[in-house]
């Protein structure tokens, strides 16, 4: 563990990708203390105002403050980044270990699963998703985390198949421990390193796909102020409000630059091997 | 809004639930069956020749079939265009970034790549459309083709249609080049660090042939899988960058079945979808034992 904070304080893009990310909880947790402005309220003697002392970044179609929008939108894009994660997480950890573990009929039921649900495009398996539910923020952190878990899954799969044969795991099995204690308290935690990993690269993209949902009008519905519905809105007038376009789009930049930093510090001071073993590939959500 | 007018007779010659379950059921069965390669691909080809996919609910209730087949051409003709310059691209910036690790270019595609991937396409292609459409006025941001298209000779029609397509190839172009380069980059780095390498050096061979011909080829190698696998990614990119330019594609046609809760069309663009993937895989798969001889064609494929 010593090890592991020497060599991500070295990693000098991974801590500033950490500076960023914890910047941004900070901020998104105080939106409702640093916003200048109600995010929700109109103010139809400011629309589209260009960005001023009184509004740092503009105003929208209906005179709304794009920086308190942008800071409440933070939360949004970040509470949607852990729960989808931790939904697909939870649902990669559960199939793949049962995968690996159990091998057989299991493990070829659960990878072809995988494969199933791999042959689709993520946007339009998304997309088709949620045509059947009714949109809210909660189906979109479920969507997307069902729809994301089999990368997770497979690094699992993987993970056990390896670890099962080990001689601590041999040995728990000759005494008689059952096969939820085995899994969950001796050969899950030495297999945590390439999911903590996964789930790092994982969060950012969920925000991509997050704001791009939100973006088409599919995501977050209105008037919950997402970094996504604010770029909607801009769509609409980019001729005359640049602003409205081109801030929440560095937003998004900014944050998923700083976590895929931070992600890709972590894995190489977790361990270097794992560099060839966690694909990037995938990462961008679609 | 959702089902639109209730007894419409395009439902009741449907229905409603088994349209949801039934091609993914389907796939599932295609795929559990374990099956060889060209038997799915057989069973792939019977079930498209049969496959009933309805009519659309929109009030014109034309065949998704007929619909989907419209669209397809487009999208099918940007993700291949698409494609060959990323590949075009991608394969001399990884050789070059790997075989001068940590020099000023290798450097620079770093950066490129990790601003590549950290950028929303969707967000990159307004912007273009702001610079390039609206503030430099070069380029036109949405359709494929302007509404004189007909009137306009030969040679300016073809640049019409071409210019169309720059912002949204390069949009589309831009994430998938960071992702490739990066792969290639990786690849070949793990392939010169090989024994081989070193005996062709050893050899006297010149380096350019070194890298050339016996690192290459074997760089390759993972590549092929990673384009294949990578289709679903691109396609699933051209949702995005159809609606935002207003390409009348497979993308675009999704995004309206959404909005209209157009079951039969959501359901039939992802069969047809998926299908695609299927065959990118295979076409990889393929590929793979024609650059590698010490892989046979008919031993399972990995994925």
């Amino acid at each position: 563990m010593k090890d592991f904070w020497r060599a991500l304080r070295r990693n000098r893009l991974a801590l500033v990708g950490g500076v960023v990310v914890a910047i941004l909880f900070v901020l998104a947790i105080a939106a409702g203390v640093l916003s200048p402005h109600d995010p929700h309220k109109p103010d139809i003697k400011r629309i589209l105002d260009p960005p001023s002392a009184r509004h740092w970044l503009g105003t929208d179609q209906i005179g709304r403050d794009v920086l308190s929008r942008m800071l409440y939108g933070a939360r949004v894009s970040l509470a949607v980044g852990f729960v989808s994660v931790g939904i697909a997480t939870a649902i990669g950890i559960a199939l793949g270990a049962a995968a690996g573990y159990h091998g057989g009929t299991v493990d070829a039921a659960v990878m072809r699963l995988v494969d199933l649900m791999l042959v689709f495009p993520r946007f339009f398996l998304l997309l088709a998703v949620l045509a059947f539910l009714k949109p809210s923020i909660w189906t979109i952190m479920v969507v997307i985390g069902v729809t994301g878990w089999m990368g997770v899954a497979r690094l699992v799969r993987a993970e056990f198949l390896a670890l099962k044969e080990r001689e601590f795991v041999l040995w728990s099995q000759s005494v008689g421990a059952s096969a939820f204690r085995i899994i969950w308290r001796h050969i899950l935690p030495n297999a945590m390193a390439p999911v903590l990993v996964a789930m790092t690269l994982g969060i950012p993209a969920a925000i991509l796909t997050e704001s791009g949902l939100s973006f088409l009008g599919l995501g977050v519905r209105p008037p919950y102020a997402t970094w996504g519905n604010i770029l909607n809105d801009g769509k609409e007038v980019i001729e005359l409000a640049w602003w409205l376009s081109a801030y929440p789009g560095i937003a998004i930049l900014v944050t998923v630059l700083s976590y895929n930093l931070l992600g890709e510090g972590i894995r190489d001071a977790l361990d270097p091997r794992l560099r060839q073993n966690v694909g990037r590939f995938g990462g961008r959500g679609r | 809004m959702i089902h639109l007018a209730p007894g419409d007779p395009v439902q009741i010659i449907q229905g409603d639930v088994p349209m949801e379950l039934q091609p993914l059921k389907e796939f599932y069965i295609l795929y559990g069956l374990d099956q060889p390669l060209h038997v799915q691909y057989w069973n792939w080809l019977k079930r498209i020749v049969m496959l009933d996919f309805g009519r659309s609910f929109a009030p014109h209730g034309r065949p998704v079939l007929t619909m989907i087949a419209e669209r397809l051409p487009i999208t099918l003709t940007l993700n291949v265009i698409e494609m060959i310059i990323i590949v075009a691209l991608a394969i001399p910036v990884g050789v070059m970034s790997a075989t001068r690790q940590y020099s000023t270019f290798d450097k620079s595609t770093t950066i490129f790549v990790f601003v590549g991937f950290a950028t929303p396409d969707f967000w990159l292609a307004v912007m273009l459309q702001i610079f390039f459409g609206v503030h430099l006025g070069w380029l036109p941001i949405s359709g494929l083709r302007l509404p004189v298209w007909e009137y306009l000779p030969f040679w300016q029609q073809q640049w019409d249609f071409a210019s169309h397509l720059i912002l949204p190839i390069t949009v589309a172009t831009f994430g998938g080049l960071a992702g490739f380069s990066r792969y290639m980059r990786q690849s070949m780095l793990e392939v010169i660090r090989q024994d081989y390498v070193q005996s062709a050096r050893a050899k006297g061979l010149a380096e350019s042939v070194v890298i050339g011909k016996h690192a290459l080829r074997n760089a390759l190698l993972p590549i092929v899988t990673v384009l294949g696998l990578s289709l679903p990614g691109l396609i699933g990119g051209s949702v995005i960058v159809e609606t935002i330019f207003a390409i009348p594609g497979m993308g675009q046609l999704m995004v309206q079945a959404v909005f209209e809760r157009d079951y039969p069309v959501i359901m039939g663009n992802l069969v047809i979808v998926a299908s695609l993937t299927l065959l990118a895989n295979l076409i990889a798969d393929l590929t793979y034992s024609l650059i590698d001889p010490r892989i046979r064609v008919g031993r399972r494929g990995r994925r």
